[in-house]
């Protein structure tokens, strides 16, 4: 029943989102596209020239670009590691019949509203410190030197912090996943006589793995842009250690302030981006079927 | 069949549950009993009972001007909000009662440029808001924020629109109501509480936002999260007014998380799990 007129009414009302996100991502994607394949230094702006394909190589050939990719990885796979076994674990548990599951859900979700500098900055504090964190306290009444996260170990102290503010995140869809589970399947897979193991191998797992892949794929689109949690925490040391590309073209772009490099480095994460993009379309798109 | 659960597998779970729960949690705690805590207290070691002083909360508002950033954070995270809804709402409405062929390819190219990565584009917009001199401005960082929270609350109200039943509009169109009154009395009751669940998870998401605001903004128009960020370099005796500082920060929206768990599924999983 869409009338001519309505469909013209229809255009009209989408066009100022549609224009304003056309021109979002054009016009700056072209400018960082642009931008990499010129010599151009914030220090001194009046000397820009063509410069082919040199800010890929410069940006390849620096050593800091394969650590910061492999940190990026580290990053992701660490924290997805952990929040999709460990949210899986607590929405099986909390899914169970408990005294105030209300509450015990409102005590789990709330470190994702904690801001990311927040965040970062109580770990680094109040939990890691080497001598008055809790962490520190904890080590002497065992009898053990306290460790010194951010020295000895900073990306995996990056990866914990960022763990906690998303395992909430995966804890919370799962468990809506998990609710959604037919009670009747399970309790005919009891009377079967399948045990605790079999009916979570061959009854919950199938009917979690939608659930999983979407946790999986939204939270890598965010793991990828990890930034503030390094800058309070590490600025990205010792060295290049917890380093990700996010933030190693941050410091080429700002701390640098060599255009050319860090836009090369922007098409690289927008490459590695879309990798992941492409799969989550796909999933996202196949619900809007059914 | 009522599934029998036994008093002790009830006790042993909660008792579980609970336990996860406070150790994730405890964190916040920590922070929130941090800040009641004097200076001294706040380094001597592990105490979850504080002297209950409020002094870290004034001394933060007399000396570091506590209520400029989070008025800024206000501003920019209901401001963006709003802009975005009085963008997305025209549209997510189009494309749910009105859908044609492209609907479905429009949304997914929306959804694609939530993908693109912040720190790609950081170059040009940076340069731009410095020629424009938007940097450390409040439009500035306004527009930002609407922009890249625009995709996900299109998405989100054109989920909850779809669910509107087309039959009321024509029923309401047989009764001889005009397109105004279609809208003011039968669409906008239906509507209302999926817009009131995007300008939640919204206003959520903007005043969490950590890439943008720190990076372009330096004083005038910084938000809390800029504001917090400026502490990180190492000087040890300020804990618990950081911490109060931190528990003013994450408060509010940590109360507005705690009602808004549905949404934030569905919000952010674009639909495809409730």
């Amino acid at each position: 029943m869409a009338t001519q007129n309505t469909r013209g009414l229809a255009r009209l009302m989408m066009a100022p989102s549609v224009i304003l996100l056309l021109v979002w991502m054009i016009v700056p994607l072209s400018m960082t596209l642009w931008f990499s394949f010129q010599n151009y230094n914030l220090l001194n702006p009046a000397n820009v020239s063509f410069a082919g394909l040199f800010n890929y190589r410069f940006f390849y050939t620096d050593p800091a670009f394969f650590q910061s990719i492999w940190n990026t990885l580290l990053i992701v796979g660490g924290v997805l590691l952990i929040t999709v076994v460990g949210g899986t674990l607590i929405a099986l548990l909390i899914d169970q019949p408990i005294f105030g599951q209300g509450i015990v859900r409102i005590l789990v979700i709330s470190p994702f509203f904690v801001m990311p500098p927040v965040a970062a900055l109580v770990w680094k504090n109040m939990i890691m410190h080497p001598s008055y964190g809790v962490l520190a306290d904890i080590s002497r009444l065992f009898g053990l030197q306290p460790i010194d996260w951010f020295a000895q170990y900073p990306l995996l102290a990056i990866i914990i912090i960022v763990a906690w503010q998303w395992l909430p995140f995966a804890t919370l869809i799962l468990l809506t996943a998990l609710q959604s589970l037919d009670s009747e399947q399970k309790e005919a897979a009891e009377m079967d006589g399948a045990n605790v193991l079999n009916r979570f191998i061959y009854l919950t797992l199938p009917h979690l793995a939608r659930a999983m892949t979407v946790v999986v794929l939204i939270q890598t689109i965010f793991l990828l842009g990890v930034y503030a949690e390094i800058l309070v925490t590490t600025n990205g040391g010792p060295g290049y250690a917890s380093t990700n590309l996010v933030f190693l073209i941050y410091r080429t772009a700002l701390l640098g302030y060599d255009v050319g490099g860090a836009s090369a480095g922007g098409i690289i994460a927008i490459i590695l981006a879309n990798i992941v993009a492409i799969f989550l379309m796909r999933a996202v798109g196949k619900n809007l079927d059914r | 069949m009522a599934r029998s659960v036994t008093t002790r597998h009830k006790v042993i779970a909660t008792v579980a549950a609970w336990a996860v729960a406070l150790l994730i949690f405890f964190p916040i705690l920590y922070t929130v009993v941090t800040s009641l805590k004097t200076e001294p207290e706040a380094i001597a070691g592990f105490n979850l009972i504080p002297s209950f002083t409020l002094d870290n909360y004034v001394t933060v508002q007399t000396q570091r001007d506590y209520i400029k950033p989070f008025t800024n954070s206000v501003i920019l995270s209901v401001g963006s909000t709003i802009l975005a809804l009085i963008i997305g709402i025209p549209s997510a409405w189009a494309m749910a009662f009105s859908p044609t062929k492209r609907t479905k390819d429009v949304l997914m190219w929306m959804l694609s440029t939530k993908m693109m990565p912040a720190v790609a584009v950081l170059v040009p917009i940076y340069l731009m808001f410095r020629d424009f001199g938007l940097l450390d401005t409040r439009i500035g960082l306004t527009i930002m924020l609407t922009l890249i929270n625009l995709p996900i609350v299109i998405w989100m109200l054109y989920t909850y629109f779809r669910e509107i039943p087309g039959e009321i509009l024509e029923a309401a169109r047989m009764d001889g109501a005009g397109l105004w009154q279609e809208i003011v009395y039968v669409l906008t009751p239906m509507a209302v509480p999926g817009i009131a669940s995007t300008l939640l998870l919204n206003i959520i998401l903007a005043w969490n936002e950590s890439f943008w605001t720190i990076r372009l903004t330096t004083a005038t128009a910084a938000p809390l999260t800029a504001f917090i960020a400026s502490f990180s370099s190492p000087q040890g005796l300020f804990w618990a007014k950081l911490s109060a500082a931190s528990t003013m920060a994450i408060a509010p929206i940590l109360i507005m998380g705690w009602f808004s768990q549905k949404q934030l599924v569905r919000g952010l999983t674009f639909g495809a799990v409730k």
